[in-house]
């Protein structure tokens, strides 16, 4: 079922002209490339990518893109910080593109709101799990790799049942108490978002 | 939309502030306070022009902070279907106009890491209001204005005095050329792009801009397209059971308009829109005159923007 606030990922669509070409890329995201694009492509010569394996293993054939410029990131938050200095000095005639997680996506785009540039302008292509990133309504906690509803919050061990609403600002998607009425009461959680 | 909420304005006083470009400024009849804009709005003047209902599009050039008065710009256009050249040889101190509520299709976001405007001779005016309220808020702006000659540009001396170093001026004349190219390569990340002036500069830009890799949601632009002209044809609107002329210099919304039949529309130059109208029949040729239909929407011959568009044949059915 489609979520009407949830971000809409229309897929990597490598023929829009730039002077520069910015990737960011999570995991199995960095597929959303390698399946696209085509070792000849003169673009490569104007991209830089930016890889967060996370534990895939996609390092070798990015390498073999010889792309003009190739960071392999630690981790995630590593890459988006070298995103940010990228695009502190970056002009118009740039393309920005992110692939991976839908929380990493997010964290692309808000990083990228700081600069300027609104999220419709970044090309965007969802690739690996489904886990939902989840606020607690009540606590205001996040919870990380949610696959299941309603499940406990790691914060304030409230039961959460986790609502179709995907706040881009806060990256995250709601989680509301399940048993506020009946709190003896625990609805079977049921997995959801591998 | 309620733009069609019209109101009566006395034109106060006229101005010639550049060869061909005459400045009016209106207040309202009832002496009730202006309706309120931000920058970038435009309003509809509505005139009876030799028996013909004319209704053109301005934009709003005065202090969004003055409420008593609203001013505007009109470039006489000779050889045009009417309407510019009405406003400067009838139209005198003391007359009276209908115009519409404000609209606004190219509003500024002052918060914007930098804003870049872009403006051809008459297409000025809305930057005028952008640029007092970014200055005042502390909005970072530049413009490039470009000219025909000195004597033919309106305002570039008071807006070079106001902003010194944010006005960059090109007067053609004097065979000075801005390379848009080179303005637009190196442009920082955030900035935005707005155009106003003719439409052959506006493709112009925006070919550039988008061959540069600028995303398509920091390009905005204001296009006042008067309606070409063109032979006289005959219309039937389906809706409403009327058959209509639309004459020579005359756009088809204007005679829909004039037969009393309430039609949409908002920029009223082929851009926005808001007017798109569905053609049950024709036999014949539309000449598609906007820049808001596809090209696959145009071959299809199933739409039609009244505020530009016009038809060669018979048997044109919309429905209206
Ligand atoms: S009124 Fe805007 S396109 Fe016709």
């Amino acid at each position: 079922m489609a979520i009407k606030s949830r971000p809409i990922y229309n897929g990597f669509d490598l023929e829009m002209p730039a002077q520069r070409h910015i990737f960011v890329l999570e995991g199995e995201g960095a597929l959303a490339l390698l399946e696209k694009v085509n070792p000849s492509h003169p673009m490569l010569g104007q991209s830089e990518i930016l890889y967060s394996p996370v534990g895939s293993s996609h390092e070798q054939a990015i390498v073999k893109l010889n792309a003009a410029n190739f960071f392999t990131a630690p981790s995630s938050e590593i890459l988006l910080n070298r995103f940010a200095a990228i695009l502190s000095t970056a002009t118009m005639s740039t393309r920005l593109y992110a692939a991976g997680t839908e929380g990493f996506i997010g964290a692309a785009v808000n990083v990228a709101a700081r600069y300027g540039v609104k999220s419709a302008s970044i090309v965007k292509e969802h690739r690996g799990s489904l886990r939902r990133r989840v606020q607690c309504v009540h606590c205001k906690g996040f919870n990380s790799d949610i696959t299941a509803s309603p499940f406990h919050c790691e914060h304030c061990k409230l039961y959460l049942f986790v609502r179709d609403h995907f706040s881009t600002r806060l990256n995250a998607f709601q989680g509301v108490c399940v048993n506020a009425e009946e709190p003896h009461l625990f609805p079977e959680p049921v997995e959801l978002y591998q | 939309m309620t733009v069609h909420t019209e109101m009566s304005v006395t034109v106060t006083d006229i101005e010639l502030v550049a060869d061909a470009i005459k400045q009016f400024t209106l207040e309202r009849v009832d002496g009730q306070p202006m309706p309120a804009f931000a920058p970038g709005a435009h309003i509809v003047v509505s005139m009876m022009d030799a028996g013909r209902l004319r209704r053109n599009p301005y934009s709003l050039m005065s202090s969004p902070r003055d409420p008593w008065n609203f001013r505007i710009s009109v470039l006489r256009v000779e050889r045009s279907r009417g309407g510019s050249v009405f406003m400067h040889d009838v139209i005198a101190v003391g007359d009276t106009l209908t115009i519409s509520q404000p609209v606004n299709l190219f509003p500024v976001d002052i918060l914007a890491r930098r804003n870049l405007f872009i403006a051809g001779g008459v297409g000025i005016t809305p930057f005028i209001p952008m640029m007092e309220v970014l200055n005042e808020k502390g909005g970072v702006f530049e413009l490039y204005y470009s000219i025909r000659s000195r004597s033919h540009g309106a305002f570039w001396s008071e807006m070079s005095a106001l902003y010194p170093n944010r006005v960059k001026i090109a007067v053609g004349a004097e065979g000075y050329r801005f390379d848009y190219h080179e303005l637009l390569i190196n442009q920082p990340l955030g900035t935005h792009l707005y155009v106003c002036g003719p439409k052959l500069m506006l493709e112009h830009i925006f070919n550039i801009a988008r061959d540069l890799g600028w995303a398509q949601e920091n390009l905005h632009f204001e296009l006042f397209l008067a309606p070409p002209s063109g032979s006289p044809f005959t219309a039937k609107l389906a809706s409403s059971g009327k058959e209509i002329v639309v004459a020579e210099h005359q756009s088809l919304l204007e005679s829909v308009e004039e037969a009393g039949v309430d039609a949409p529309f908002l920029c009223r130059a082929g851009a926005c829109g808001q007017c798109e109208t569905r053609v049950l029949a024709s036999d014949g040729e539309i000449i598609h005159n906007d820049i808001f239909l596809t090209d696959e929407e145009r071959k299809s011959g199933t739409k039609i923007m009244p505020c530009v568009s016009r038809f060669v044949g018979v048997g044109l059915t919309i429905e209206l």
